[in-house]
């Protein structure tokens, strides 16, 4: 089990970077279609937000009451991803083939970018629900069974 | 043509993977591993490739570092220095020969940035000159990523979940 850090230099900074790397990561995440980035490295980033927060405060704190939250979505992004596909199905087209999205008053080309947009968000949110499950579950050790996380 | 600065970048790397390697401590030995994927970070900047070097300097130097720090606290006894063997001789002959070897190989490579290349002649000119039309999307790399390869993506996103997935079964094995 992690315990929270005592230092007040390290809880300060980490108050003051978790929003930064959080407001980072969307960032990224939306501004993956015009620069570096996109849903990969949004959604590690959004993790790490809250592995930061585990690491500094420790599990049980009420900083980490998000992580404890988020880890039961997982398969959320998975879920956002293949249904982006299958409403491509149900749209008329092949599997993940955007242009087939039903969105009324949008051009072939929009529609691949709304699709892209999508399953960046889907990945996104698998990806940072993944790092944060790995996390948790590596900080549980057999020794502390009467913990409730 | 090569620059002093990707001569300097390569002694760094070479630096860095070496002391990982040889260094008697884990600990250090996964710090060491973290600032290697950060020069190789700036290795794939430096050749213009950003997507690849975020990705590297976030997972690679960030993410990775945490997992295996998370997971020597978890595994390893407090005495976390190692006592590595001896190398057999037959690695130390076979390994600088099997180096020469792929140095060798490597000759026959295409120059870097050639437009003959057979890397840039197959399909990438296609991704190239039409994924702003096609999707409006400025960055061509998460153009291919998600929509031309959109399945390849599924895929790995299926793999990172199972990754997930695995993990919480293997340890998390006494929660409800």
């Amino acid at each position: 089990m992690i315990q929270p850090h005592d230092s007040v230099l390290v809880q300060t900074l980490g108050r003051l970077l978790i929003p930064l790397i959080q407001l980072f990561g969307l960032y990224v995440l939306f501004f993956g279609q015009y620069g570096p980035g996109g849903g990969f490295v949004g959604g590690v980033l959004l993790g790490t937000s809250v592995i930061l927060a585990i690491l500094i405060f420790g599990p049980r704190s009420s900083h980490s009451a998000l992580a404890t939250k988020i880890i039961r979505g997982d398969g959320l992004g998975l879920i956002i991803f293949a249904g982006v596909g299958g409403l491509c199905l149900i749209g008329g087209g092949e599997f993940l083939n955007y242009a087939d999205l039903e969105i009324p008053g949008l051009k072939t080309a929009s529609r691949r970018y709304v699709g892209i947009l999508l399953t960046q968000i889907g990945v996104a949110i698998d990806v940072a629900v993944t790092a944060i499950s790995i996390v948790i579950s590596l900080s549980f050790n057999d020794n502390d069974e009467d913990s409730h996380v | 043509m090569i620059f002093p600065v990707e001569i300097f970048l390569l002694l760094l790397l070479v630096i860095t993977a070496g002391a990982a390697i040889l260094v008697k401590d884990l600990i250090s030995a996964v710090l060491i591993l973290g600032s290697y994927s950060f020069f190789l970070a700036i290795v794939w900047a430096w050749f213009g490739a950003v997507d690849v070097a975020f990705v590297e300097s976030v997972v690679g130097a960030g993410l990775a570092t945490v997992f295996f720090l998370l997971t020597l606290f978890v595994t390893a006894p407090k005495d976390t220095r190692i006592h590595p063997p001896s190398p057999p001789w037959t690695a130390l002959i076979g390994l600088p020969l099997l180096g020469l070897l792929l140095l060798y190989a490597a000759s026959d490579l295409p120059k870097f940035g050639d437009p003959a290349s057979p890397a840039s002649v197959h399909v990438s000119p296609v991704y190239l000159e039409n994924s702003m039309e096609d999707t409006l999307t400025p960055n061509v790399v998460t153009s291919i990523l998600m929509d031309y390869r959109a399945f390849d993506t599924l895929i790995e996103t299926v793999v990172i979940f199972t990754a997930g997935i695995a993990c919480a079964l293997l340890l998390r094995r006494n929660r409800t």
